[in-house]
């Protein structure tokens, strides 16, 4: 009888000391190769610490005058701009993703050849973002094939400098971002979808709800905290977004620095090494995701109580 | 079929680590980036062969952008025995064996990679140590005046008689403060106006480089013939880059003094002419070595024509004008395009263009090849008016040049114009004297604020502002802008 009772101590501490080693290595990377380096950008923000042609000059600790002239050198314009370019490009992305995922998981409807179309709006995913803006760059460029296209069609009469106009830079970066990514987005959203229990459905079409609210009523808000994870990681990468503009505009975010983004200006400053500014960019750039973030987190969480009262009112409307 | 499953897995979860741990190691971790609107390649740089585990100085590295260098190295250079097939190595006579590493030169990205190496060349093994690096006018100085390069006469041991043909200005440029001689080159670059005989013909009713030189002769009168081009359908100039350089020249004030910018009063008359041509277009809006700018140089081009120095014309004008370009099998003949239709005459201004600098790095252990390198390429009058004769790029060699430019050499190319002896005419008359560090970041900067301007999108006080925004990122450590009256 004593014996049953020392093997379970013992059970109980090695279930737990085997647990801790098979995370341990995550860990011991993760502290190493983030959280250092992150700690030493937050650090080194605080100090002149940049490269002059063959001189290093620095670090000297300047406390937060990096971050003083970060503000007087328009760091709101390039947020600004990030989140224009980042929203210009999600929206489509949301709307189409949930219709074709929608569609796609309506048995109704039975779409053909669903595999064929899945496996076409992801392979855009898969292209090397530079390759693709090297692409557009040349496709829109002012004697390429777009601008000879219109030409011909005698839609325009010169050719429209697409790179040279505000509208026309941001509108290639935001459909870039929107082609790369619906295809991913929708199959999470689907996945999503066929998550959701059919009875409910159902349950809904007996008591005579249609197609969209069945959609509004059932289906969104039961997809809420894959539509949360969403938008957060669509947002923190729309945050960082680099390699579409760099590429584009050829690292100068013409015209007027109108598609300039936040990791574009921090680029900016690596060319001279400054280590002194680019941790500032980085640590602002770091809080400013992390209040986003949490933003987005509580409005989407938050409703869920709000959700419960439409099901139970449901069935009068 | 478990067990065939979980041998799949596993076989699969192998397979990944292998190729992951083989790219990891294999290699070397690269961050160029990439540049649309330049033409010259510009490959990663990498460190895929390695070097035979032999006695120190079996492997020499050279540093450069492009390969204009490597083809001058590989096709002049007697001791070369042969090239790679991928031409990232070439191998001498003695066995050393030459490893090239390009990076691209747009953006200070050549100047970044170099300092980075060069700071740690220290510690770095001795086959992996640079030993020559190129340098560029833009910013030929920031090395000349480090402790990076070595004393070509002291420590590579070249003398004076060796050193007495080449063009005195190619000398000064690369000397520094105590009056060391840093670094040596083949060539000297003049600038001239390479036009389309064709489109002159139309316009002035003459291709003679003669005539078209008088109509040329100075800013007014080029810009009378722009107006005169413009009426009859064509163009001036491609782009808005395309006179820069004959007005950076002839500033009177270097680009930095201490940490300030000072933006010459002919700089502005730059931005003033262009801004005048974008409007009446006179210029056909490209930007320096974009596609169209390139395509312009062609025999679809409609524009009069183009600023170049001596590289230009035949490393960059040449292989544009061509219409079966040399990759696809075309031949640089009469006949493929505007092979042929284009002249040189001196243009409103005399100018220089950039020049390429060879320079010892400190620290190498191949002074012996390194000498007889510079002693052949840059001093050696027979092999270098070869290399004038075949690929018409203009050598830093006083006797070989006044010989051809008195000869009956003719440029195929250019219709049968000796245009060396254009250049030989010019070229004493470069002055170099306001070249410095920063050069290479300013003209950059400054171009690229000002086409914003010129499409309209900007206002000068904004374009301006830009500009000022754009050098201090370079440049931390300069401090303010002075711009003239």
């Amino acid at each position: 009888m004593q014996s049953e009772n020392s093997p379970k101590k013992k059970k109980s501490i090695r279930y737990d000391k085997w647990g801790y080693l098979f995370i341990a290595p995550f860990f011991i990377i993760f502290i190493v190769f983030s959280l250092i380096p992150l700690g030493s950008t937050v650090y080194f923000s605080f100090f002149q610490y940049f490269r002059q042609g063959l001189k290093i000059i620095g670090p000297n600790f300047i406390g937060l005058a990096n971050f003083v002239k970060l503000f007087q050198a328009d760091l709101p314009q390039y947020l600004g701009n990030t989140l224009i370019l980042w929203i210009v490009g999600f929206i489509p992305q949301i709307i189409i993703s949930l219709l074709l995922a929608a569609w796609f998981t309506n048995e109704r409807l039975h779409l053909r050849g669903q595999s064929f179309f899945k496996t076409v709006i992801y392979m855009p995913n898969l292209i090397m973002a530079s390759a693709f803006a090297m692409l557009f760059f040349t496709l829109f460029s002012d004697n390429g094939p777009v601008n000879g296209f219109l030409q011909s069609a005698g839609i325009l009469s010169e050719p429209f400098s697409f790179l040279s106009s505000v509208i026309g830079t941001r509108g290639l970066i935001s459909f870039m971002n929107f082609l790369m990514w619906f295809g991913n987005t929708t199959i999470l959203l689907m996945a999503a979808i066929m998550g959701v229990d059919p009875g409910l459905y159902e349950a809904a079409e007996i008591d005579g709800a249609s197609f969209n609210q069945m959609f509004w009523r059932i289906t969104i808000p039961l997809i809420r905290p894959i539509m949360a994870y969403v938008m957060i990681t669509s947002l923190i990468g729309g945050l960082q977004m680099f390699d579409v503009p760099q590429i584009l505009t050829n690292g100068f975010g013409t015209p007027d620095r109108t598609s300039t983004t936040m990791i574009m200006y921090l680029n900016n400053h690596m060319y001279s090494k400054n280590f002194g500014m680019a941790g500032a960019v980085s640590t602002v750039l770091f809080l400013i995701c992390a209040v986003l973030c949490f933003i987005v987190y509580f409005i989407m969480t938050r409703d869920d109580d709000s959700a419960k009262k439409p099901r139970k009112g449901g069935a009068h409307k | 079929m478990k067990k065939a499953r979980k041998i799949t897995a596993l076989v699969l979860a192998l397979a990944m680590m292998m190729g992951t741990s083989l790219i990891a190691t294999g290699c070397q971790k690269n961050e160029t980036p990439v540049t649309p609107s330049k033409a010259a390649e510009s490959v990663a740089s990498s460190e895929a062969a390695p070097a035979p585990a032999a006695a120190e100085g079996k492997t020499l590295n050279i540093w450069v952008w492009n390969d204009e260098f490597q083809s001058r190295f590989n096709d002049y250079y007697p001791e070369v025995k042969e090239v790679a097939k991928d031409k990232s190595t070439t191998t001498l006579k003695d066995g050393t064996i030459v490893k090239w590493t390009i990076n691209a030169n747009a953006n200070n990205n050549y100047q970044d990679k170099l300092d980075q190496a060069l700071l740690a060349q220290d510690s770095a093994a001795a086959d992996d140590k640079i030993d020559i690096f190129l340098v560029e006018a833009d910013y030929a100085l920031k090395y000349v005046n480090s402790d990076y390069t070595i004393d070509v006469k002291k420590d590579i041991g070249l003398t004076d008689s060796d050193l007495a043909n080449q063009y005195k200005y190619t000398q000064d440029i690369v000397t520094d403060k105590n009056g060391a001689l840093k670094g040596t080159t083949w060539q000297a670059t003049p600038g001239l106006f390479a036009y389309r005989r064709s489109i002159a013909k139309a316009v002035l009713g003459t291709d003679d480089p003669t005539k078209v030189q008088e109509a040329l002769s100075d800013w007014t009168k080029f810009d009378n013939v722009a107006k005169q081009a413009s009426a009859k359908g064509y163009k001036m100039l491609s782009g808005f880059d395309d006179s820069y350089r004959t007005f950076s020249n002839n500033v009177s004030t270097p680009w930095v003094t201490d940490t300030t910018v000072n933006v010459d009063a002919n700089i502005m008359k730059w931005v003033t002419q262009t801004k005048d041509y974008t409007t009446k277009n006179y210029n056909d809006k490209s930007i320096l070595w974009d596609n169209k700018w390139q395509a312009d140089q062609g025999p679809s081009g409609k524009v009069l024509g183009f600023f170049y120095s001596t590289w230009g014309i035949n490393f960059t004008l040449l292989g544009n004008s061509l219409k079966t370009p040399t990759k696809e099998g075309g031949k640089e003949e009469v006949g493929n395009g505007a092979y042929g239709d284009y002249a040189v005459c001196q243009g409103p201004q005399g100018y220089y263009w950039g020049g390429t600098w060879i320079c010892a790095a400190k620290g190498t252990d191949n002074v012996a090849t390194i000498k007889n390198v510079m002693k052949t390429l840059t001093c050696d009058s027979t092999i270098m008016k070869k290399i004038t004769t075949v690929t018409q790029d203009y050598t830093n060699n006083k006797s070989a040049m006044e010989e051809l430019a008195n000869s009956d050499f003719k440029s195929a190319f250019l219709g049968g114009q000796n245009h060396i002896k254009l250049f030989a005419a010019v070229a004493p008359t470069i002055d170099m004297s306001k070249a410095g560090a920063y050069d290479q970041g300013c003209n950059e900067a400054f171009q690229a604020a000002f086409h914003d301007y010129f499409n309209g999108t900007v206002d000068l006080a904004k374009a301006k502002a830009n500009f000022e925004k754009a050098i201090k990122e370079k440049y931390p450590d300069l401090t303010a802008v002075k711009w003239p009256a």
